[in-house]
């Protein structure tokens, strides 16, 4: 097994935003928990971002990605509506042909719908290995608070039984049907119920499936080294961290939301990422990702000896160091947000 | 639509910078080659991948591009001395154009090279970044 990640090396600053749309930048940071986020590029979407997170985890892993048979990508910000990202993921880490793969959409969780996925096919015997990946270019409306969080990354895992770095004791999830955030067909911006996202939706969701999964499992908050929720803004993970009883540093090290703002369907595989190029041998993780829509997926995973001796060399720390600020005009064009002409997007 | 079935062809060269090289005289070719010029017909041919890495050997700063580009303007196109010996036309990202000297090591990235239109596809492959941004390159 093995994970790598990718963000891309723009940012721009909160203040940056709130200063275009008269607001106070410090109070939105401060209200937000969020300083700055990621930008992709003119030539950076969902795809090229895969195949990054894909081509680092293959390295890290050291196997052959002949011997993948299975390709599953999370995003709600897929390029084509049409025509898979797998695909593409598939013939650029030279997987092709003898594999399945497909796109998974689930708001902010297909990411980790993905996860599950290849562990079903992984336990079953029917593949030795699968590739998960949580990758979004997402999109906020101008002057929309999603605005200050919506960015891009991604994060991709190696899923299989030989040699792992840390094994996925359990899963388990909790899904309603709830309509606090959608996008329709055809429209450029998604919509959300703003207040109404909070207690009924990712509250909720988060709770239920972290109190489920310990349950299950009989753990306490404090059998755990670490944890790791969606993170929407920088508030909503530190509340559901209070509500169940973790620590501040039990979050800490998951949280890059302060950094690089909310990476979506990425935002979960890349604080777990973050916590594994940190974590040792026996040490217990809390991982719980929320999708709007809604639903949650837990895992608890156990890290061992191995994730030492393998140490990612990529790591999450050096692409978030890894960067160069943008101001709001420069923004606007890298987002493709101009009407009337065709941004190569 | 025009080129598809190019494109598709193309798929391993620009995703994966598969070529050829040939197991007599040892000699490497990107774009992939059928015959080898060396050797002729004692050439013997074979697919091979080249790692991505290498040098900055030439590069030059466009301002005025074609069909396509305009929005990436001032982009930065180098000729890249692969670590396997072929030189190679590619755009350097992620860096401006002072962050770019003849010699900087660069590596293969993947990215968006062109779409076609808003209703075509999108063509992707390699581009090169810069190894170490601060890096002074030694001269060639
Ligand atoms: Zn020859």
């Amino acid at each position: 097994m093995g994970y790598g990640v990718y963000l891309p090396k723009y940012r721009i600053k909160v203040g940056e935003i709130a200063k275009v749309w008269g607001m106070d930048g410090e109070r939105v940071s401060k209200s937000l928990i969020i300083n700055e986020k990621t930008v992709p590029s003119l030539d950076e979407d969902t795809a090229t971002i895969s195949v990054e997170a894909a081509r680092n985890a293959l390295e890290h892993a050291g196997i052959d990605a002949k011997d993948i048979g299975a390709i599953y990508v999370g995003s709600e910000s897929h390029p084509y509506v049409v025509k898979p990202t797998a695909t593409i993921v598939a013939a650029a880490i030279d997987a092709v042909e003898d594999l399945t793969a497909a796109d998974y959409e689930f708001a902010c969780k297909a990411g980790t719908a993905a996860i599950q996925s290849c562990m079903g096919l992984v336990d079953s015997g029917m593949i030795e290995y699968g590739l998960a990946i949580g990758a979004d270019t997402s999109q906020g409306r101008p002057g929309d608070a999603l605005e200050y969080t919506a960015s891009a990354g991604g994060a991709a895992y190696i899923i299989g039984k030989k040699d792992t770095l840390a094994d996925i004791l359990d899963t388990y999830s909790y899904t309603t049907d709830t309509p606090d955030f959608w996008r329709r067909e055809g429209m450029d911006f998604p919509s959300h119920g703003a207040r109404f996202t909070g207690r009924p939706a990712y509250f909720k969701h988060v709770i239920s499936a972290a109190e489920g999964i310990m349950e299950r499992n009989d753990k306490k908050p404090e059998d755990f080294d670490y944890v790791v929720f969606h993170q929407p803004n920088g508030k909503f993970p530190l509340n559901a961290a209070k509500t169940l009883g973790f620590s501040k540093e039990q979050l800490e090290t998951g949280m890059l939301i302060p950094n690089i703002g909310n990476t979506y369907s990425g935002a979960t595989p890349l604080g777990l990422a973050a916590i594994l190029d940190k974590a040792n041998k026996g040490d217990l993780i809390l991982a719980v990702s929320y999708g709007s829509g809604a639903g949650s997926d837990a895992f608890i995973i156990e890290v061992n000896g191995r994730n030492e001796e393998k140490r990612n060399m990529k790591k999450v720390r050096d692409y978030v160091d890894r960067k160069e600020y943008i101001d709001y005009s420069l923004y606007v064009k890298y987002k493709g947000k101009l009407k009337g002409v065709v941004l190569q997007k | 639509m025009r080129g598809i079935a190019a494109h598709w062809r193309l798929i391993p060269q620009r995703y994966n910078l598969v070529g050829t090289k040939c197991s007599n005289c040892g000699e490497k070719f990107f774009p992939p080659r059928v015959i080898c010029p060396n050797c002729r017909r004692a050439g013997d041919i074979e697919e091979f991948r080249f790692s991505g890495e290498g040098r900055v050997y030439s590069y030059t700063v466009i301002h005025v591009p074609p069909d396509g580009f305009e929005f990436q303007k001032p982009y930065i196109l180098g000729i890249i001395e692969l670590a396997e010996g072929p030189r190679i036309l590619s755009q350097i990202v992620d860096c401006k154009p002072e962050d770019v000297e003849i010699g900087s090591r660069v590596e293969k990235v993947f990215r968006k090279v062109i779409a076609d239109g808003s209703e075509g596809i999108i063509r992707y492959g390699y581009k090169f970044k810069l190894k170490d941004p601060k890096e002074k390159p030694r001269r060639l």
